[in-house]
This record gives structure tokens, sequence and C-alpha cells, in this order.
């Protein structure tokens, strides 16, 4: 019983079609102890993983559980074996109360439902875990963070040994990790297994104690976090040194190029700020501060109460996405997956979407135009794919991402609002995406980058408005750039 | 380099499975009765499929865009008796206009409240079904009324170079239809739309609109789906098209096409029409009485929906990447 490691995967293979994910991978992790696993998308991480909780089956290799050998066929098999996995993309019922979500697989076990037995069993678990959500609300009612908690909360309600979170904080801003860091901590002094995916590498160090690095299906690295750096983990996972994280840009601001004057909404009260020409404006706050309902307002998707807009210094409005297009903005909204791309058509068809005035005559495409538009773009942006034909779905996150970008960059946008562009994507990905970002504002476009990771804010933008509760708290110019400002005006009274 | 003259059976197998299924029925069919090959009843099949043809590709574009429109049958009732009624007092042209003009309005009030006030596709359509059928049945007092016009009986049963006009002008419908789906910005953004209807509005299109159009196509090809089944009949009848909704939910099926929005092809659609037809001609010829055929219809029709989702689901699995 007593086997030094909880979890040995030994020659762990399998392929997909003809590419290989893993090839011949060995991963083992220890009772209590924080592993994280890191790598590029499309590494293996995430394979190796849905292979643990039998999401997929493996080709050949070796799984032994507390030194026994097991098989694990299926989901409900991992859970048997104690192993509990919090995926990316969030598996939740938006229709049913966060109580029901939470005891999911438990609830059809009897005819009926004692719905306050079950509501107060779901506070508990979520109250375990600090935080404070009614077990009746509607799941789908709550924001990203939340339906994270929920998720986390949903696999520790099944007593598990070995809990994989991938990804965990993508969607939760810096005081809410801490949150689930600390609960990590919690669950490790209590002998439970922890494997964590994150791309985030700062959090490594502050939580994990063995760090396996990953690349192309391979094994690069495994060291105790204590001997690495953040550049030694980059080099392992890229197997190149990364030269500057964060490109340069020598800021060359205009005249001013939007404003919006007291903006209203549901969620965001009397918000008012002007971007200029050239200039990256970062949005800093919460999640659910109303950043992202500001810019949806501004962009038309959402309804607002009150607010006028200056498109360089003249009064315009913009009642529908439509306008907002026409009248040059451009979104990359949050969620690349429900709100960026469109499955049923291929990377190609995804780029032209927003400009199809530009590859049809009449209304008909010009094939050959469309093509040519969508490979230069696609080149530019250097999204990994064999063609541009291909689906978009069979990209990694990161290429997702830049499709989406490609998007905007085929339009004649003068104001970019870009919400979370890097969220879940890789540290090489994440480069190139700045690197776009630069490119837009010294081409002179009005750039307003809303982020949940600070460092990423100081580092890219010129300016910062820092809200909270829907309102703006704080303007920070360059010079007064640091963490410890922005949560001073985050949490400061007004 | 060599894949490229190879052809993907795999690839055609995937994307045009019906059109096997149409083929092996048509051969299926000419073994089993002598009259099937016969060029009359192939014609006769094809100028009775030429209503339902087009009441498919509407309904096509409709659930291509994750909607559905079950009011075309009494679309197909409205535009029967309008006809007959009309032409009591107007000529050809100006009946056909009108009518046309009908279906049209009442396209676009089903496809408003579909995508501007948002009520599920369903439940519009099924009111706009009652509320079609009750106009046909007042305007035409319950009773069908003869139509005396000789361009329009001339439409039903005159040829051109040996085929039907009918069917000639069905298939015409296919061609251009596959075409505009094809190549117009009209077929991408209606498909992009049942695919991801939040980013195609981010997108910056007017989704709404687009959503009205379909809807609006819909009903004038039901329009005249009814004006070409009063031509061939003679009759305006409030009975006419009945059931001929479902039929075109399941030619659009059969074609491969998803409930949800998003897929489908013309082509496709178009052999889910005729594999419907060929199932009841052939058991009409083989003297199956018409309740059992009802029966193995609807069997069939599950089969053919259970093959494409056989082979839909081993698209998944091959596409599914980590």
């Amino acid at each position: 019983m007593d086997a030094e490691y909880r979890i040995e995967m030994k020659n762990m293979s399998k392929s997909f079609g003809g590419i290989h994910a893993l090839k011949g991978v060995s991963f083992s992790v220890k009772p209590g102890e924080i592993h994280c696993l890191v790598g590029e998308n499309g590494a293996g991480k995430s394979t190796l993983m849905k292979i643990l909780s039998g999401a997929y089956r493996m080709d050949s290799g070796e799984i032994k559980i507390n030194g026994k050998p097991v098989e694990i066929t299926s989901p409900a098999q991992a859970i048997k074996q104690g192993i509990g996995i919090v995926y990316q993309e969030f598996e939740l019922a938006n229709d049913l109360s966060v109580a029901e979500n939470i005891f999911m697989e438990s609830l059809g076990k009897s005819a009926f439902v004692n719905w306050s037995k079950l509501n107060e069993e779901a506070q508990k678990v979520v109250q375990s875990i600090g935080f404070d959500i009614n077990p009746r609300n509607n799941t789908g009612d709550l924001s990203v963070a939340y339906k994270q908690i929920v998720e986390i909360a949903k696999v520790l309600s099944k007593n598990v040994s070995i809990l994989i979170l991938d990804e965990p904080t993508a969607v939760l801003n810096d005081s809410e990790a801490e949150v689930m860091f600390k609960l990590l901590l919690k669950l490790k002094e209590k002998g439970v297994s922890i494997i964590y995916i994150s791309h985030r590498l700062d959090e490594i160090f502050k939580i994990g104690d063995t760090v396996t690095t990953l690349k192309d299906g391979e094994i690069t690295g495994v060291n105790p976090v204590s001997e690495m750096t953040v550049d030694k983990i980059i080099e392992l996972m890229i197997g190149r040194e990364l030269s500057d994280k964060y490109p340069k840009r020598v800021s060359n601001i205009g005249e001013e190029c939007i404003r919006l004057e007291g903006f209203s909404g549901g969620m965001f009260r009397d918000v008012s700020f002007s971007v200029r020409k050239g200039e990256v404006l970062g949005l800093a706050g919460l999640v659910g501060s109303g950043r992202t309902e500001v810019m949806r307002a501004l962009f038309g998707a959402d309804k607002r109460l009150s607010g006028k807009v200056f498109y360089e210094g003249k009064q315009v409005n913009f009642p529908s996405t439509v306008k907002a297009v026409r009248g040059g903005l451009a979104l990359i909204p949050e969620n690349r997956k429900e709100q960026g791309l469109i499955p049923a058509l291929n990377i190609r068809k995804n780029i032209t979407i927003t400009n199809l005035k530009k590859v049809t005559k009449l209304n008909i495409f010009n094939s050959k135009k469309e093509s040519e538009v969508a490979e230069t773009l696609s080149k530019k942006l250097r999204v990994k794919t064999e063609s541009v034909e291909s689906n978009v779905f069979s990209l990694s996150g990161g290429n997702q991402q830049k499709v989406v970008i490609a998007k905007w960059m085929n339009t004649d946008s003068k104001v970019v609002i870009m919400d979370e562009p890097t969220r879940g994507v890789d540290v090489g990905a994440k480069t190139e995406i700045y690197g776009l970002i630069n490119d837009l504002a010294t081409q002179g476009n009005a750039v307003i980058l809303i982020s949940s990771e600070m460092v990423e804010l100081l580092a890219m933008c010129d300016r910062l408005l820092v809200m909270n509760q829907g309102i703006v708290k704080g303007e920070l110019e360059k010079e007064n750039f640091s963490e410890k400002n922005i949560m001073q005006l985050i949490v400061e009274e007004k | 380099m060599d894949r490229i003259k190879k052809i993907d059976w795999g690839y055609l197998l995937r994307n045009y499975l019906v059109v096997f299924v149409a083929i092996v029925l048509f051969i299926v069919s000419s073994q089993l009765s002598d009259v099937f090959l016969s060029t009359q009843n192939i014609f006769n099949l094809l100028r009775q499929l030429a209503p339902p043809t087009l009441i498919a590709i509407g309904m096509l574009f409709v659930i291509m865009t994750g909607g559905i429109d079950l009011s075309v049958g009494s679309v197909v009732a409205m535009a029967s008796v309008f006809t007959a009624h009309l032409l009591m007092t107007h000529n050809l042209v100006v009946t056909i206009v009108l009518v046309l003009l009908c279906t049209a309005v009442f396209g676009a009030v089903i496809g408003y409240l579909v995508a501007y006030r948002k009520l599920a596709a369903f439940v519009v359509s099924l009111a706009g079904m009652t509320i079609a059928s009750g106009i046909a049945f007042i305007v035409s007092r319950g009773m069908p009324q003869r139509i005396r016009n000789d361009a329009l009986r001339s439409f039903a049963v005159d040829s051109v170079l040996g085929v039907p006009i009918l069917v000639c002008f069905a298939l015409a419908f296919v061609l251009i239809f596959a075409l505009i789906h094809r190549y117009t910005t009209w077929g991408r953004i209606v498909q992009a739309i049942g695919s991801n209807e939040t980013a195609a509005k981010l997108s910056g299109i007017n989704t709404n609109l687009y959503t009205v159009s379909v809807y609006v196509l819909s009903s004038v090809l039901a329009g005249i789906a009814g004006i070409m089944i009063a031509s061939r009949v003679n009759i305006g009848s409030p009975l006419a098209g009945q059931l001929m909704e479902l039929d075109a939910i399941a030619a659009v099926v059969i074609g491969g096409a998803s409930l949800a929005g998003g897929n489908g092809k013309v082509l496709n659609t178009l052999m889910g029409v005729w594999v419907l037809g060929m199932i009841g001609n052939i058991m009409n010829l083989m003297n199956v009485p018409s309740y059992p055929q009802d029966v193995l219809k609807g069997v069939i029709i599950i089969l053919a929906i259970l093959l494409q989702m056989s082979k839909k689901g081993k698209d998944i699995n091959s596409s599914s990447m980590a």
C-alpha cells in the first residue's frame, strides 16, 4: 500500500491518425505532491491527462495507482480510482442549479431528491474551498470565474485522492487565483496528489513541488521547482531560449481616436475614457468588474442605458455590431470558442467573414482572391496549419486565437478591442500575439486590452484604467505602473 | 501530388452518402419492377417530386440556420387556394405575383418573430401552420375550387425537349440554390449563423436580417410549390400540401443536414427528396397498400438517419485531436 508514488504512468503512447501525440512518456506523482505539467499547446499534456482520467484510451503503456497496475477505460473508472479532473472547457449544465451540477452523478441514484439536504451539502463543499455561492443559483448566470469554482467543487465532492487541474486560473484574476492556491495547498496537506497544468509559469513557483516539461509528445525534463527558473522552464518547453517574452515597442501616440463619455449599463456606471491613435490602453480589474461589458456595449453587442461615443472628435453611435464594424471597431472576444470562431467554416472562411466585400463582387465570392487574402494573413500571423482549408478546431488554442485576430486584421478597423487575447495560449504563441498587438499600435490603431494577467498589462500597455464593480477607480500612467498600485486602486473606497 | 489523382472514397462517402443510397435504391427498384424504369413512370415521379423539391430547398436553408419551418405545408394550401381564387378575376402573371407576395409577407412575419423577437422557430411556425391553413379554408369556404386557365395548365403538362417543364423548373432551382449556397455571401452567412450565431454577430453581420430572409425564402418556395400543385391538379384546395412540411424535413435530414444547423447541401437534399419519392413509387408499383407504406417509409427514414449518424461519429473520431 505504501508505494512511493500515487500514480506511475510508464511508456505512454497515443496517436491520432498519423500524429503521435505521446511518444513513450513516463510520468509519476507522489502522494501530497503538487506536480506541474507544462508544455506548449499540442505538446501532449491534455492527452496524457485525458488518458489518466479515462477520456482517451492509450495505445500502449502502463498505469499504476498506489503501486498496483490498473486499467482505466472510462471516466467512471477513473473516478473509482480516486482520479478527478477539472477540464479547461466547462462541463457544466448551464440550466441547472449550482447544487445540481456539483452532485450531478449522484442525482440519479434515488428516485427522489432531498433538495434542502442537497443544497446544504453543496454549500458546504463550496464553502470548504473558500467561496460563497448560493447553491440554488442557476449555473448559467454565474461569471466564468465562479463557474470554474463550481467545476472544482464538483470534482472535490467525489473525495478524490488525485486531482488534475487543466489551466484552472485561465479565467480567474489574481486575487481569485490566490484563493485557489490556498485551497490547493490545503488539499496537498491532506495528502491529495495534484497535477497542475498551466501556462502561467509564475504560478508554478508559488505552489509547485515538481515540474515536468513536455515538448512534442516527449518529456524534456522532470525537475524540483526549487532548482528551476522561468527561463529554464521555457527553454525546456520550446527547445530554445525565448529572447523576450514581451517584445518592446516604441510608442508613437497621436491624436485622440475614440472617446467614451458617461457609459452606463447593467454592469457598469458612468464610464468615461479615451484612447489615442497608436496607444495601447489596458483595462485592469477583477473578473466581473464590468470591463468586458463596457466593451460589448461600445461594440453594439449589448444595449446600454446612456453614454456617448466620439470617433476622431465626432459623435458617432454604434447601435449594432454591424454599425460598429463599419465604423472601424474590432472586437476579439473573451471566449474564442463560443464567440470568436465558426466551427462549420474552415480557416479561410473564418478569416474573411468580417470583410466579405473585400473578397466578393456583387456578393459572389472570388475564390482566388479569398484564398490569397486568407493565405497572406495566415502566413503573416504564422498560424500553424497545413492549409487554410483545414477545420479551425483542428488548430491548437494559440493558433485558433491567431485566426480570430486574423479576422480583424482583414478589416480596416482603427480601434481594436482585445478581451483576454492570450487566455489559454502557450508561451510561444503569447509572444507572437504580443508582437501583433505592438504591430497594431505602431500602425496607428487604438488598442484596448483587457486582461486578468497584471504582468501582461504592465508590460504591454501605455496607460491603464482600473475598474471595479462597474466603475472606473482610477488611471495609471506608465511611470506609476505596478501591481501594487493596481490593487490599491481596486480596493480603494471611492 | 499522388493524393489528388486518387479518388478519396472516404470523403465522398462521408459527404455524399445519400447519393449512394439513391443510386442503390434506383438499381433495386429497377429490379423489383419492370414499370419503374419506363420513361412515363420516371417523368411522372419527377413531376410529382417537383413541388417537394422546392419546399425541401427552402427547409434546408431554414434548418441550416438552426431553425425549422412547420408552416410550409399550409402555405402550399394557402397558395393553391389563392391561385384559384385570384385567377377568377386576374390574369396568370398578376395572380402569380400576388400569391408570391402574400407568401413572402407571411414568411417575413414568421422570420421577424424568430429573429428579432427571439421566439422559438418550432412554436412560431407551428402557429403559422394553423394560421395559413385557416386562411386557406376561409378563402375557399372549405371547398376545392376548379381552375380554368390554359396557360397554367400547360405549365404542368408541357415539355421542353421531352422533359416536363415542372421537372426542368425544379432542377433549375436546385442548381441555382446549390450555386447560391456555394458561391454567395448569403449562403456563407446562413451557414455561419447556424454554426455559431454569436460569433457571426460579433463579426459584424446583421444576423437577424439573414434569419428573416431564410423564412421568406422558405415561404416563397412553398408558394411556388402551391402554384405548381394547383397547375397539376387544376384545383385550388385547402387540403393541398398536407404533411409536406414533414416530408421536407425528412428529405433534408436524409440528405445529411444536422437539425442543429450549420451544415447541409442542396444536392444532398434533392437526393433526400428522390429517396423518399422512389420508396413511395416502388411500393405503389408493387401494390403495397397505403398504411403499411407509411410504416415502411418511417422505418426507412430512421435507417437513413442512423446511417448518417454512424458516419458522423467516425468523422468526429478521426478529426479529434488533443
